[in-house]
C-alpha cells in the first residue's frame, strides 16, 4: 500500500524558514503574473491609441497596397504603409541572408570545434557585441559604411537597404549565434560518440547527425535573429536613409516602419489621425514581432518533444 | 605464420589527465571467438576495450603508451589512419545510442561514410539494410517501419539496431561495452542470443558487469583489477579454478 503523503502545510512548523519560504514564493508569483500583465497592457495600450483610426480613416487598401505615407499633406492625408513595409522586409531579409551563414558558422565552430579557453573568449566576445547600443550601429552605418559603399559600387547615395541590411545582420548575428550554439549543446554527446566510433570525422558528425538533429533549435535562432530586425530602429533609422521608396535594388534608400514610428511620434499632436496611424504601425509590427518569437518557440518545444 | 590475433597489446599504459587506468596490459585476444572483460567498477576495462577503437581520445586529455595491434596492424601511430580503424572495429555502447535518423538511415550510416566506390541504388542500399538488419534478428519486426525514427525503438530493438548498423562496412572486430546493462532481462536475453549467433563471423570483446553473463555469453574470459590485467583463459577454466586468488575472490563475490 502507498503511503499517504504527508500534507505539508499542516506538518510544517511556522518557524521563520516558513515565513521566508512564504514570503519569497508569493515574490516569484508577482514576479511571473506581471509579465502576462505587462505584455497585455502594452498590447491594450497600443490598440487603444491606434483603435480609432482603424474604424475612421483606416482604408486597409490604402493602408496595405498604398506607398504613398503623406500624414501631413493637407487637405487629404494619405496613409499608406506598403512602403514601410517594404523597407523593413528588405532591410531585414538582407540582414538575415548576410547574418545566417556567420552566425551558423560561429555556432557550429563554437560548439563543436572550439576547446577550453578559445571557446570561453570566443562566447564572451560574442555576448559583448550583443551589447553595444544600437545607436552605436547605426554611428558606424552613418559615417564607416556610407563612405564605403559610395566609393566601392559607385553610387550616389550610401544610406541604403545594402548599408542598414548589413548593419542589421551584424547586429542580429550575436544573437542567433548564441541561441544557434544552444541548440547544437542541446543535441546529446552520445551521437556525436556513436557517429565518431562509426569512423565518422567532426565535419561528417557535424553535418550528418548534429545539424539534423539540431534543426528545430537553428530554425528559433533565425527566427529570433529576424524578430530582432524587425524590432530594431535606431541603427535602420540612421543607416536606411530614411526616404520613403519602394526598393527595387540594394542601393535604393528605404524607410523602415519602426523608424517612421520614432521619427513622427514627437511631431503630432496626442490623439490626432497622424498619431493613431502611427499606433496602428505599431500594432503591425507587434503582431508580426509576437508571430516570429511565438513561431520560434513553437520550433524550439518541437525539439523537446522529437 | 599462425593466424594472428585479433587483438594484441603489449605493455599498454594509459592516463586520464594525472590519473593512471591501465597498468602494462598485455593482452591477446583470439579472433573468432566472444572473450568477455570482467572486473569490479574502475577497474579499467572499459578503458582498455574503449581504447581499442581510439575512442577515448574524444577526451583530449588521455595519453598512452605502448602499443595495440588489431589483426596484426598497429592501430596507433602517425602512419595510422584513425577513420580506417574505427571502421574495422565496430563499437557498440552501455546505453544505446542510436542516431536520431530513420531506422534505414541508421543502418546505413556506416556504409555511406566508408562507400568509397559509385553511389548505391536504392535496390542495392535497400539490400544491405535488410542483410544487416537480418543478421541481428529485428527485420520481422521493423521492415514496415524503416523510415520512421529510430529512437522509437524499444532499447533492445536500438541496442540490436546499433550492432546492425556496425554489419554492412564489414568490420572483423566488435567492442561492446555492457551492451545489455540499459536492457530488461527480456531484452538482455535477447541481446546475448544474437551476440551468440555472431560468434565466429566476428571477433568479439565484450565488457560485462554481469558475471553470470560472462559464463553464459563467452568462450575466454579476462579479468582486470586496479588497471592490470590479472587473469586471461577460457571461461570455464577461469570460473571453475581461477588461478590467481583475487579472481576466485572476485568470482564468489567477495568484492566488487
Amino acid at each position: 500500500m502507498a503511503p499517504t503523503p504527508p500534507d505539508d502545510h499542516a506538518s510544517d512548523r511556522r518557524n521563520l524558514d516558513w515565513y521566508v519560504d512564504r514570503g519569497m514564493r508569493w515574490i516569484v508569483t508577482v514576479g511571473g503574473v506581471s509579465a502576462i500583465v505587462f505584455i497585455i497592457g502594452i498590447f491594450a495600450f497600443v490598440t487603444r491609441e491606434g483603435f480609432p483610426f482603424l474604424f475612421d480613416g483606416f482604408e486597409a487598401g490604402e493602408f496595405f497596397g498604398s506607398p504613398a505615407w503623406r500624414p501631413t499633406s493637407e487637405p487629404n492625408p494619405t496613409y499608406g504603409a506598403l512602403a514601410l513595409i517594404a523597407g523593413t522586409a528588405s532591410v531585414t531579409g538582407l540582414a538575415v541572408l548576410s547574418a545566417v551563414p556567420f552566425s551558423l558558422g560561429a555556432a557550429i565552430y563554437i560548439a563543436e570545434f572550439a576547446t577550453g579557453r578559445t571557446r570561453e573568449v570566443l562566447k564572451v566576445l560574442v555576448e559583448l557585441l550583443a551589447a553595444i547600443p544600437s545607436v552605436v550601429w547605426g554611428f558606424i552605418g552613418l559615417s564607416m559604411m556610407n563612405p564605403l559603399i559610395i566609393a566601392i559600387f559607385d553610387v550616389p547615395v550610401g544610406l541604403n537597404v545594402l548599408n542598414a541590411g548589413l548593419i542589421l545582420g551584424l547586429m542580429a548575428a550575436p544573437i542567433m549565434t548564441t541561441i544557434a550554439e544552444d541548440a547544437l549543446k542541446a543535441v546529446p554527446d552520445a551521437y556525436r560518440e556513436a557517429g565518431e566510433a562509426m569512423g565518422a570525422t567532426r565535419w561528417q558528425v557535424t553535418m550528418r547527425v548534429v545539424l539534423p538533429a539540431a534543426k528545430n533549435g537553428l530554425m528559433a535562432a533565425v527566427l529570433l535573429g529576424v524578430g530582432r530586425g524587425f524590432g530594431e530602429t535606431m541603427a535602420v533609422l540612421m543607416a536606411s536613409g530614411h526616404s520613403i521608396n519602394l526598393p527595387t535594388s540594394p542601393f535604393d534608400s528605404v524607410r523602415a516602419l519602426t523608424a517612421t514610428i520614432a521619427a513622427e511620434l514627437g511631431e503630432t499632436a496626442v490623439g490626432s489621425e497622424h498619431y493613431q496611424a502611427l499606433f496602428t504601425l505599431g500594432m503591425l509590427l507587434f503582431a508580426v514581432t509576437f508571430s516570429i518569437n511565438l513561431a520560434a518557440d513553437l520550433f524550439v518545444r518541437g525539439v523537446r518533444r522529437g | 605464420m599462425a593466424d594472428p590475433a585479433a587483438v594484441q597489446t603489449q605493455a599498454f599504459n594509459l592516463w586520464y589527465g594525472t590519473f593512471q587506468a591501465l597498468y602494462d596490459v598485455d593482452i591477446t585476444v583470439a579472433a573468432g571467438r566472444i572473450t568477455s572483460l570482467i572486473g569490479p567498477s574502475g577497474c579499467g576495462k572499459s578503458t582498455l576495450l574503449r581504447s581499442i577503437n581510439r575512442i577515448t581520445e574524444r577526451l583530449g586529455y588521455v595519453r598512452t603508451t605502448g602499443s595495440i595491434e588489431v589483426y596484426g596492424h598497429p592501430i596507433i601511430g602517425p602512419a595510422v589512419s584513425l577513420v580506417q580503424v574505427r571502421k574495422q572495429i565496430g563499437m557498440v555502447f552501455q546505453r544505446p545510442n542510436p542516431l536520431p535518423l530513420s531506422i534505414r538511415e541508421n543502418v546505413l550510416f556506416g556504409w555511406k561514410l566508408h562507400n568509397e566506390g559509385p553511389k548505391a541504388t536504392r535496390a542495392q542500399e535497400d539490400e544491405i539494410v535488410e542483410q544487416a538488419l537480418r543478421t541481428v534478428l529485428l527485420w520481422d519486426e521493423t521492415k514496415d517501419r524503416l523510415a520512421h525514427t529510430a529512437t522509437g525503438l524499444s532499447l533492445e530493438q536500438q541496442q540490436k539496431l546499433c550492432i546492425a548498423r556496425l554489419l554492412p562496412v564489414k568490420p572483423r572486430l566488435l567492442l561492446m561495452d555492457e551492451p545489455c546493462s540499459a536492457l530488461d532481462p527480456k531484452g538482455t536475453e535477447a541481446v546475448e542470443e544474437l551476440i551468440w549467433t555472431l560468434r565466429g563471423a566476428y571477433t568479439i570483446l565484450l565488457v560485462t558487469h554481469n558475471m553470470a553473463q560472462a559464463r553464459r555469453a563467452s568462450d575466454d574470459c579476462a579479468f582486470m583489477l586496479m588497471g592490470r590485467l590479472v587473469e586471461h583463459r577460457s571461461t570455464n577454466e577461469l570460473f571453475v579454478a581461477p588461478e590467481d586468488p583475487r579472481t576466485g575472490d572476485y568470482i564468489e563475490g567477495r568484492y566488487g
